[in-house]
């Protein structure tokens, strides 16, 4: 697909070409209708059952707009920081194509609903750290999706050289929000990083508004990357490519890098960078040229005289914004300072994907450090054997909080609490059931403890002099006899008094 | 032939309330004068006799049981072949949309079936509503029972002249710039365009989507106060429905008394170009108006002479886009050229050959208006016109309740006419545009007959949502024209061969 | 501002905006018609002054929401029956050439 192609190497193509980049983000949002009508939403439904008259674009049908999209538009706007326009219009843009059903998207043109906003984003550097770049948001607008084409026929079931489609509209008019950066000038070297940062910050952020699913993997989260190199020093920015549908963070990273590689290869060979689409390709994280884009494209936008214009009072959205959640920076500082973790704690935390389950750990009433260690620790492991994220491990929270209550009442103590894991873990129950069940409970009747340390201080009668002889050190020896008598289920803590008791 | 034909909705509904006629009875009556005079006229693409007879049939049996009906329930309806009718065909006069069933009802639709009004049939129109002659329907054009060799206007020509011949006692009609009025005015009858956003747009397949509005087309002012009565209200599938309680038209209707009206005489409607016989059928109008009581006024509203060409770049703009969904994917024609035909190639071929000239006409136009460059030069200027036009409306109707003018400036001319000549066709609505333009209503009567044995018509305009004032003045005039001339108009027209 | 002189060229590349394959017979015709239409049209072009505001719809009315709860649409047969083709409750349209 990709052929042979001269590649310039990316540290040397950094020396002379700083590269600009746009990211243009499409969310779907996760709202009950569509957009414009009341056709279901779920994915994976069966082709053209989640259809009507407005998604088909059927001769009369009108559209009327989804309230709750609109205000999850403007959440969207809030988040990042973006001003809310007081009056704003749906506008027409016209083209053509197999799998829009009225051969124009409503979308927004000159008056989206929010814009001139910013976000912070976190980029992680190779000491470990963060360095924090401003990414400037230029718009954020509503408009809709378009339907799915299966291909059929040719080699590979892509669109080129199919015999022909099939078209299943389910998709069409699914509200999508596009956030459209300002061009992105950073440290030529950072640039990838921070486009994938950028993404998956999104991801985390509009996730946590909790107005859609934000899966880049069943498409709720596309992106395109444009891009473009100038010479240093110079202050026009160059001829830009888009690649479209960059569906991971990961190919984020790949297509910024492969086009600042591809286009510094052309530039030095003296050739013009073609303006156009490319697609791009996972398996090797290079693109490919796509449809060219010419003079031709006009798409004749103009405002929707089937819509009312929307504005949004000051009091709407202050009432919007009282409902948005803490940002995701700003929480993990709080959280951080509340849990007095250490920035390493806190970086180890994160990187896990174990915020939120550390902190509703918490929340359920363990200790900070104690919700760390055992999503950190084992149920780590366990999820990395198990090759899975941990939050699709099948423990809660609550679960995990209570296994740590059952430790800080004495009732077991950390070794048994690994095989309480591997109990919940394998669905045997509550971790109380599962104590219960494998009879983990250790043993805290002073009777059955007395008995095992008299055994255990007459068959070692040389350690219990050396005990009654001040040597408390020693005691350490008998302790173990004992929790091996007791195979482990016994109080260490308990077992040491009563040692010390009998020969103090 | 049976007299029921000659009653007007209102006495047909007093019929069927007083259990003289059946609903079976009035639809069959009507089944047969289609039969008879259809062939002429061609007011329909598609009747629908099954439907309408069980439609009847349901309600002679609701009525029998004493079921409380609605006031026009029983009494049989044409609709525009612009507005869906489930299981029934909609073309809106094109080529394109030949032999497609929509699958669900417009609103205007379902409120005549809730209303229990037999649906007759679809009738006949300018492809897309694009015309005012119905010669552009892709069906072949409505002939004007006044005069068979004569156009009936249009774009919907099928609904008035259906009405106007006697083949349904009422029908409904669109009006984008002037629809359904110069239709009435060419045919004797009367149409009315409601306050747009007044009846709900869904089901109508858009021609200009922020100038098209349905309304009733009727013979009597007081039928088109009951039919305006079922289809208007709000409705949460169109955007653009006013949630505001409708206009008291029946009672307006009922009222007809101009006593005090103020009526404001448009001076830039009604001059250079207007037949002088127009003119003077006019001005005895107003003089009866007068007569009853009513102030005349001469008021100015200078940007009306340019709503004909803020109308030729808007309407074809919009209807650029709104016509751009028939694309052979989905419903419809397809057309397959020659050679290894792809999904574009299919597009481009069926609307070449599913598309009129005239339609292409004003969707190349649209688009031309609308494309980058040109936006605001065309698009964007004309949208400034629009706003003029309403200022002048505004202050119009400080000084009047209501406005009059001639609703168009000839009175029917022959087929073929003006085929040729698209600015000419294009002038027949200089009086109806600036209406649509506002968003205000219109009404429009007969005020007599032109020395060419034809009909004229007069039109009134009204504040939006005083729908209720058009009515009033209709009526009003409408029962002096009638003690003038002893008969309602249409008993004027000479009497159509019937085939039988 | 723009003359409204218009090209057959112009004509042969709005076609192709609108997805209609003109004949060279339409071209023709339409290259003469639209002239004189946009000649007669373009007074709008003086008739306002700078200050007038556009207005791109009748109404004065604004926020106009649905409720976000899903309603049943159409059945998949209804859906597809006046489809030219279909397939696997799908739309069947010749093969695409172009990109999205």
């Amino acid at each position: 697909m990709t052929g042979t192609r001269t590649m310039v190497d990316f540290d040397d193509a950094l020396t002379r070409y700083q590269p600009v980049m746009g990211l243009e983000v499409h969310i779907e949002l996760n709202t009950e209708s569509k957009m414009f009508c009341g056709c279901a939403t779920n994915f994976g439904a069966e082709p053209n059952s989640n259809v009507c008259p407005v998604c088909l674009g059927l001769p009369g049908a009108l559209p009327v707009v989804n309230g709750t999209a609109v205000e999850s538009a403007i959440r969207i706007g809030l988040a990042l920081n973006c001003q809310i326009a007081s009056w704003c219009r749906f506008a027409r843009k016209n083209y053509f194509y197999p799998d829009m059903p009225k051969n124009f998207q409503t979308s927004q043109y000159d008056e989206p609903i929010a814009f001139n906003g910013w976000t912070d984003v976190a980029v992680p550097t190779a000491e470990g750290d963060d360095e924090i770049y401003r990414v400037e948001i230029e718009r954020a607008h509503m408009e809709e999706d378009t339907g799915k084409s299966l291909h059929v026929g040719g080699a590979t079931g892509r669109i080129h050289g199919a015999d022909y489609s099939l078209v299943d509209f389910n998709r069409a008019g699914i509200p999508l929000i596009e956030i459209v950066t300002k061009p992105i000038v950073v440290p030529g070297a950072k640039a990838p990083a921070v486009a994938r940062a950028y993404v998956s910050h999104l991801r985390d952020l509009i996730g946590g508004l909790g107005v859609s699913d934000v899966r880049m993997d069943q498409g709720s989260l596309r992106c395109d990357v444009n891009l473009s190199l100038r010479p240093i020093g110079q202050e026009a920015f160059g001829t830009r490519t888009e690649t479209k549908n960059v569906n991971s963070f990961k190919s984020v990273e790949q297509a910024a890098r492969f086009e600042v590689q591809r286009q510094a290869a052309l530039l030095d060979a003296g050739e013009k960078i073609v303006q156009e689409t490319r697609h791009f390709h996972e398996k090797d994280g290079s693109t490919s040229p796509g449809r060219e884009k010419s003079d031709a494209e006009d798409y004749r936008y103009f405002p929707e005289p089937d819509l009312a214009p929307i504005s949004a009072s000051r009091e709407w959205v202050e009432e919007l914004r009282a409902t948005l959640p803490e940002p995701p920076a700003a929480r993990r500082r709080r959280l951080q300072a509340e849990w007095e973790f250490s920035d390493l704690d806190m970086r180890d935390t994160v990187g896990a994907g174990a915020l939120d389950l550390v902190a509703a750990t918490i929340e359920a009433g363990a200790a900070p450090q104690a919700a760390r260690k055992w999503w950190l620790g084992e149920l780590a492991r366990r999820a990395n054997e198990a090759d899975v994220e941990l939050s699709v491990l099948t423990i809660t929270p609550q679960q995990v909080a209570e296994i740590q209550a059952l430790i800080d009442a004495g009732k077991i103590n950390d070794k048994l609490a690994r095989d309480v894991f591997d109990g919940v873990l394998a669905g045997e129950g509550t971790p109380e059931e599962v104590v219960a069940s494998r009879g983990l409970e250790v043993v805290s009747d002073d009777g059955a403890l007395s008995d095992a340390v008299d055994r255990a201080i007459e068959a070692n009668p040389d350690v219990a002099d050396k005990i009654r002889d001040g040597k408390v050190a020693a005691a350490g020896a008998l302790i173990g006899a004992v929790m091996k008598e007791m195979r482990g289920q016994a109080d260490a803590g308990r077992v040491r008094e009563l040692i010390l008791e009998k020969l103090g | 032939m049976s007299e029921l034909i000659r009653k007007s909705a209102g006495e047909l509904a007093e019929l069927l309330g007083s259990r003289t006629a059946s609903s079976v009875e009035i639809v069959q009556a009507h089944l047969d004068r289609i039969e008879d005079v259809d062939a002429t006229i061609h007011a329909f693409l598609h009747v629908d006799a099954e439907g309408a007879l069980a439609t009847a049939r349901d309600i002679d049996a609701r009525r029998a049981a004493g079921e409380e009906l609605s006031t026009l329930a029983g009494v049989p309806i044409a609709v525009k072949d612009v507005l869906t009718t489930k299981g029934l065909p909609t073309t809106a006069g094109s080529r394109i949309l030949e032999g497609w069933i929509a699958p669900y009802d417009a609103t205007v639709t379902a409120r005549l079936k809730a209303a229990g009004l037999p649906i007759l049939g679809k009738t006949n129109m300018d492809e897309f509503a694009m015309g005012s002659s119905t010669e552009h329907s892709g069906y072949g054009p409505t002939r004007n029972p006044w005069d068979t060799d004569r156009i009936p206007g249009g774009s919907g020509g099928g609904s008035a002249a259906a009405v106007a011949a006697f083949e349904a006692p009422l029908a409904i009609g669109t009006d984008t710039g002037g629809s359904i009025r110069q239709p009435a005015a060419m045919t004797g009858s009367v149409g009315v365009k409601p306050t747009y956003g007044g009846v709900s747009r869904y089901g109508l397949i858009a021609l200009a989507s922020s100038l098209d509005q349905a309304g009733p087309c009727t013979r009597t002012v007081l039928d088109a106060a009951l039919l305006h009565e079922v289809i208007a209200g709000h409705d949460p599938l169109d955007s653009t429905s006013i949630d505001r309680p409708v206009p008291p038209v029946v009672a307006a209707a009922r009222r007809a008394d101009v006593k005090g009206l103020r009526i404001g005489v448009v001076k830039e409607l009604g001059g250079e170009g207007f037949d002088p016989e127009i003119v003077s059928r006019f001005e005895e109008s107003l003089d009866l108006l007068r007569g009853a009581g009513a102030e005349i006024v001469e008021v100015s509203c200078p940007s009306f002479v340019h709503a004909l060409a803020a109308y030729y770049l808007i309407l074809p703009s919009e209807a650029s886009s709104n016509l751009a969904r028939f694309d052979a994917m989905r419903y419809g024609l397809r057309v397959s050229p020659d050679g290894d035909p792809s999904a574009e190639t299919v597009m481009a071929a069926t609307r070449d050959a599913g598309f009129g000239d005239e339609v292409k006409r004003r969707i190349i136009l649209g688009t031309y208006a609308l494309s980058s460059g040109y936006y605001d030069a065309y698009y964007g200027s004309a949208q400034k016109v629009r706003t003029l036009i309403a200022e002048d409306f505004a202050k119009a109707f400080g000084v009047a309740d209501v406005l009059a003018s001639p609703t168009s400036p000839t009175t029917a001319f022959k087929f073929g006419d003006k085929l040729d000549d698209p600015l000419a066709m294009y002038a027949q609505d200089v009086a109806t545009i600036p209406a649509n333009l506002a968003g205000v209503p219109g009404l429009s009567l007969p005020s007599g007959i032109a020395a060419d044995g034809l009909p004229t018509g007069i039109q009134f305009l009204a504040p939006a949502m005083a729908d209720d004032r058009l009515y009033n003045v209709g009526a009003a005039l409408e029962r002096m024209l009638l003690d003038q001339w002893g008969a309602p108009i249409l008993t004027k027209a000479p009497e159509l061969e019937v085939a039988r | 501002m723009p003359e409204s002189a218009i090209t057959r060229a112009e004509v042969k590349h709005l076609a192709g905006l609108a997805r209609i394959s003109l004949s060279d017979n339409e071209l023709d015709h339409l290259a003469k018609e639209l002239p004189a239409i946009l000649e007669h049209v373009r007074v709008v072009q003086s008739a306002a002054g700078e200050d007038v505001p556009p207005m791109s719809h009748p109404l004065p009315i604004s926020n106009v929401f649905r409720p976000d709860v899903a309603r049943p649409g159409l059945a998949t047969d209804d859906a597809l029956a006046g489809a030219p083709a279909s397939e696997q409750d799908r739309f069947l349209v010749p093969k695409i050439l172009e990109e999205a």
